[in-house]
């Protein structure tokens, strides 16, 4: 979902490069009192992650469409919201300045869309899911699912507000069309996304269980007798 | 502790380079949701490039930097599986390095605590940013 050069005009990439730079360093701020021993090479390990699968683009059987994982979900369970949208944002810097994917000019704006936005509302509903659903394997696949396809979606629509103020075609105010379009295939990767996600934190749950940030930093609504998975710190 | 961290991060990087220099030959090279979106109105020929029509993406511009790696490949290598393949192993090191070695040096130091104080500062030693 990576925004090319001159699709959005330059004003409103400048002002989006300026939100993001001002968001970044308050996740910084925030995610320095995440970012331990433990923490630290685990976060290079998802930006890694990520890096690697957003490479795998899978078709949404329809024709001709295809999409990849964003990773906001992903990285907001494994090392929080904070450093998770910093993770994002570490490959957005990497794809755009070395891999020539997604414009210089454009990172502001998919870093808004991608990294904040996608982390964002990935992990408002993790911290609501994770308090209600049990603390299972099967709780953990569920919210990871739900999270990482409806913040697809979201992210999908960031897009479509800065298309709306500053998209270079006139769509003959046909913005809801774009918007229609944008959501429906990206409900449609939001299903690949959902898939990835939750296969990719169960089976770190599996094995390490005190890795999964959302595991240790949620706690579940009701104080339930037993401690909660991977809750020593 | 520390180093069943650090094992665990090692495994996970393995795993990540499979997917980005095997697994990601592989991948559909089909347009991605939003270029999809954009070429709404459009018509495109096999290579996908714009024939006729009116559609968003008619306006959009070359990339400011391009560079050997562009596009997920290395210029002047025609194996394509290679190209794709030594691009992805590369950007999954220099993403690990980059964001690894960030994320290290903002890192709270210092008793966190717990008792790993004293594991926090002979880890001092190796800087994640000399991997690689």
């Amino acid at each position: 979902m990576h925004i090319s050069n001159g699709i959005i005009n330059g004003p409103v990439a400048g002002v989006f490069a300026a939100l993001a730079l001002a968001a970044l360093s308050f996740c910084v701020l925030r995610g320095r009192r995440d970012l331990d021993d433990r923490l630290a090479p685990m976060a290079g390990l998802v930006a890694a992650f990520i890096f690697a699968v957003q490479m795998l683009n899978f078709p949404i059987f329809t024709a001709g469409v295809s999409g990849h994982l964003l990773g906001g979900a992903l990285a907001a369970l494994l090392v929080g919201p904070w450093v998770g949208a910093l993770c994002v944002a570490v490959v957005l810097v990497v794809q755009a300045l070395v891999f020539g994917d997604g414009g210089v000019a454009m990172l502001g704006l998919n870093i808004t869309n991608m990294a904040l936005i996608g982390t964002a509302a990935a992990y408002l509903l993790i911290a609501g899911l994770l308090r209600v659903l049990p603390r299972t394997p099967f709780g953990l696949s569920v919210t990871a699912f739900v999270s990482a396809l409806v913040s697809v979606v979201v992210a999908s629509q960031g897009f479509v507000l800065q298309y709306w103020l500053g998209g270079t075609t006139d769509l003959g105010g046909n913005l809801a069309g774009l918007a229609g379009t944008m959501a429906g295939f990206h409900l449609l990767i939001g299903i690949g996304e959902g898939l990835i996600t939750a296969t990719t934190v169960a089976t770190v749950a599996k094995v390490r269980p005190d890795l999964v940030y959302a595991l240790r930093a949620l706690k579940p609504a009701t104080p339930a007798t037993v401690p909660a998975v991977g809750g020593a710190r | 502790m520390r180093n069943r961290t650090w094992g665990f991060v090692a495994v996970g990087l393995l795993v990540a380079l499979l997917l980005a220099g095997v697994v990601s030959s592989y991948a559909s090279s089909h347009p991605d949701g939003l270029d999809s979106a954009l070429l709404k109105g459009c018509t495109v020929d096999a290579e996908g490039e714009i024939t006729g029509g009116s559609c968003p993406a008619q306006q959009e511009k070359e990339h400011e930097v391009g560079g050997p790696l562009a596009d997920y490949g290395i210029a002047g290598i025609d194996n394509d599986f290679l190209s794709t393949a030594l691009s992805g192993v590369l950007g999954v090191l220099l993403t690990f390095v980059v964001g690894g070695g960030v994320f290290w040096l903002l890192r709270r130091r210092g008793p966190a605590g717990s008792g790993d104080a004293g594991e926090a500062a002979r880890d001092d030693r190796q800087p994640a940013g000399t991997t690689g």
